[in-house]
């Protein structure tokens, strides 16, 4: 086909064109292979861009390695015809399916920190416990020894505090808090000495040190939110938001640090960083209003 | 990590097996068919129908041929894997709990509940390896602990059966005469039913899971306790990774206070724990009721858990799973 002839056409007769070329003035692709190596060989011919007619040669290699593992009695089995109810089963039953969601092993505490130190949680808290008067004090509930503030169950039903700021008062405040509990305070029955805490967990959602994180792409996952926030120190949780229907990312997603100080530093720097052909908004959540 | 849901059952499950090569996955079910997987992708190969009752428990020969199920139907089958079909059925006067195969598939221990007024028992079995050969007879009875036997398995050799139930003591019988040779700690030992046992693949040790909460590593042979962890459930099920040094606890509330709860207060959570440590690794979320059933796979690189609701959840590690730190 002449190049000067090309720019008189019309692109949709160009097209036409171009597959009826293609269809006889070519020689056929050839396949070599795949030999012992696993190599095979794909030669195609076909027209470039200015019209010469070019030889493509693919070599790939495949590799068997689920295979290599299995026994000889196992590939067997693979091949076993159905049986029992499994015989009538049509393709659309749909017993076998994989899940929508991702699981990820949740991990007690943030990967690579110590046990006591996420455990410290605020800098103030710490000190008190170094103190040896009382191990542990929610500042939310004042329930003594069972859990930190950030982990408390309760802590929807408290009246919210001003903020997630760990201000110097804090000691006071709880000690104070812990005191006023153990006397007259109502107990629910759930949180009495003793009692069974099945529902300890229910409300389990610890929005302090909480970052938001918008304008992600589409293709991030937990995990690439992970490997981005780790390096900013110890990370509790994940989440990017999914789109229940198309199972896409919403493009926003939430990640909570051990450490506030941790968060700051992860916000001043990734504000404005751009992640995979976007520029991310980092910024700190705001807690839900209740 | 994406599991795979297995909806083949109608009622809750009660127990999983791999077999030795890793690639069938056989469970079983209160519905009364014990069904087998694919264990790469879930997809159902066969079931196991003739069950009159929930199917309490199963094992695989070595060489993946024979099924062995155990039925509250009062009858314990043998079954030819590769077709469904049933060659032989034990039956007794009582549900059958447990069922083992011992090294070489040539005995079965087989635990029995109370019923009427016959209590639980232990019974071995001997298993021809041509089933038109089979009878019914009982090589040894042990009779003796009260309570249902939740789980009996073989012992180092042959030489033993270790049994666990509902009186919350683990026993070492021996298997020739049936003497009972050593019985758990009541101090150290568990405060309540014992629910599951799993033994590890050299057999050396093994562990117990009970509803006081807690899961005990054992010395097969000695009956010492090496371990103990220490969950907020009660533990239905047990299993140990071949491959890395970590137990898995499941379990969850009881079944029948899980409607009158929110589902995150049932834990029904998969705890990874590390074995040596004692140490929470992480928790595996999903089910929507208490896990009855954990196996492992023998290479270590999924796990499958059964739970009340039904599903079975098929789990293949995600790559960072085998470089988890403590």
């Amino acid at each position: 086909m002449a190049t000067a002839q090309q720019t008189k056409l019309r692109w949709g007769e160009l097209e036409e064109d171009d597959g009826e070329d293609l269809d006889f003035l070519l020689p056929p692709r050839q396949v070599i292979g795949p030999d012992e190596n696993g190599i095979k060989k794909v030669i195609e011919y076909r027209f470039n861009d200015d019209g010469n007619k070019v030889k493509i040669t693919t070599t790939t290699r495949t590799r068997k390695l689920a295979n290599a593992r299995l026994s000889k009695r196992a590939v067997e089995r693979r091949s076993w015809p159905k049986f029992g109810d499994a015989v009538h089963e049509d393709v659309g039953s749909r017993l076998t399916m994989v899940s929508t969601e991702e699981i990820l092993l949740e991990r007690p505490r943030a990967p690579g920190s110590k046990p006591e130190e996420p455990k410290a949680g605020g800098d103030s808290l710490a000190q008190l416990s170094k103190g040896g008067a009382v191990l542990m004090v929610c500042r939310t509930c004042g329930k003594k020894g069972d859990h930190w503030t950030s982990r408390c169950p309760y802590k929807d039903l408290a009246p919210q505090a001003e903020g997630f700021v760990d201000k110097p008062s804090a000691v006071s405040e709880a000690t104070n808090a812990a005191s006023g509990a153990s006397k007259g305070a109502y107990v629910p029955p759930g949180m009495r000495a003793g009692a069974e805490r099945t529902g300890s967990d229910m409300r389990r959602r610890n929005d302090e040190n909480s970052v938001r994180v918008t304008n992600l792409s589409e293709d991030t996952r937990e995990p690439d939110l992970q490997e981005l926030f780790r390096p900013f120190g110890a990370v509790s949780r994940v989440y990017v938001a999914i789109d229940q229907k198309t199972g896409m990312s919403r493009g926003f997603g939430f990640v909570n640090f051990v450490n506030r100080e941790d968060a700051q530093r992860a916000i001043n720097k990734l504000n404005g960083y751009g992640y995979d052909n976007l520029i991310l908004r980092v910024e700190w959540a705001t807690p839900r209003a209740n | 990590m994406r599991p795979i849901l297995m909806k083949g059952h109608e009622r809750p499950l009660t127990f999983l097996k791999y077999n030795r090569d890793g690639d069938l996955l056989f469970s079983c079910a209160k519905d009364h068919t014990p069904t087998v997987w694919f264990a790469d992708n879930g997809e159902r190969l066969g079931t196991y129908r003739g069950h009159n009752g929930a199917v309490w428990c199963c094992d695989v020969s070595r060489d993946s041929m024979r099924l062995i199920t155990g039925s509250a139907d009062q009858s314990v089958k043998l079954w030819n894997v590769q077709t469904g079909e049933q060659l032989y059925s034990f039956n007794f006067g009582s549900p059958a709990r447990a069922v083992d195969l011992a090294v070489g598939d040539k005995l079965a221990v087989i635990t029995t509940d109370p019923f009427m007024d016959s209590p639980s028992a232990i019974h071995v079995k001997q298993i021809s390896r041509d089933p038109s050969d089979q009878t019914g007879e009982s090589v040894l009875t042990i009779k003796g602990p009260q309570g249902r036997i939740n789980r009996a398995v073989w012992g180092p050799l042959n030489k033993t059966i270790i049994s666990a139930g509902e009186d919350a003591v683990v026993r070492i019988w021996d298997s020739e005469t049936g003497k009972l040779l050593k019985e758990s700690d009541k101090e150290s030992g568990h405060k309540k039913t014992i629910t599951a046992l799993s033994k590890s693949t050299d057999g050396s040790h093994f562990l117990t899971g009970s509803l006081d909460k807690s899961a005990k590593l054992w010395d097969a042979r000695t009956l010492t306790l090496i371990k103990t962890y220490v969950t907020e459930r009660p533990v239905n099920a047990v299993a140990m990774s071949p491959l890395l040094d970590h137990v898995v606890l499941g379990g969850g509330q009881d079944a029948s206070n899980v409607t009158t709860t929110d589902h995150r207060a049932g834990k029904f959570e998969a705890k990874f724990f590390d074995k040596i440590l004692q140490e929470e690794i992480g928790g595996v979320k999903g089910h929507f009721g208490p896990i009855n059933a954990l196996a492992f796979n023998p290479d270590g690189k999924s796990f499958s858990s059964g739970g009340e609701d039904g599903y079975v959840r098929l789990h293949h590690f995600d790559s960072d799973y085998f470089n988890i730190k403590i």
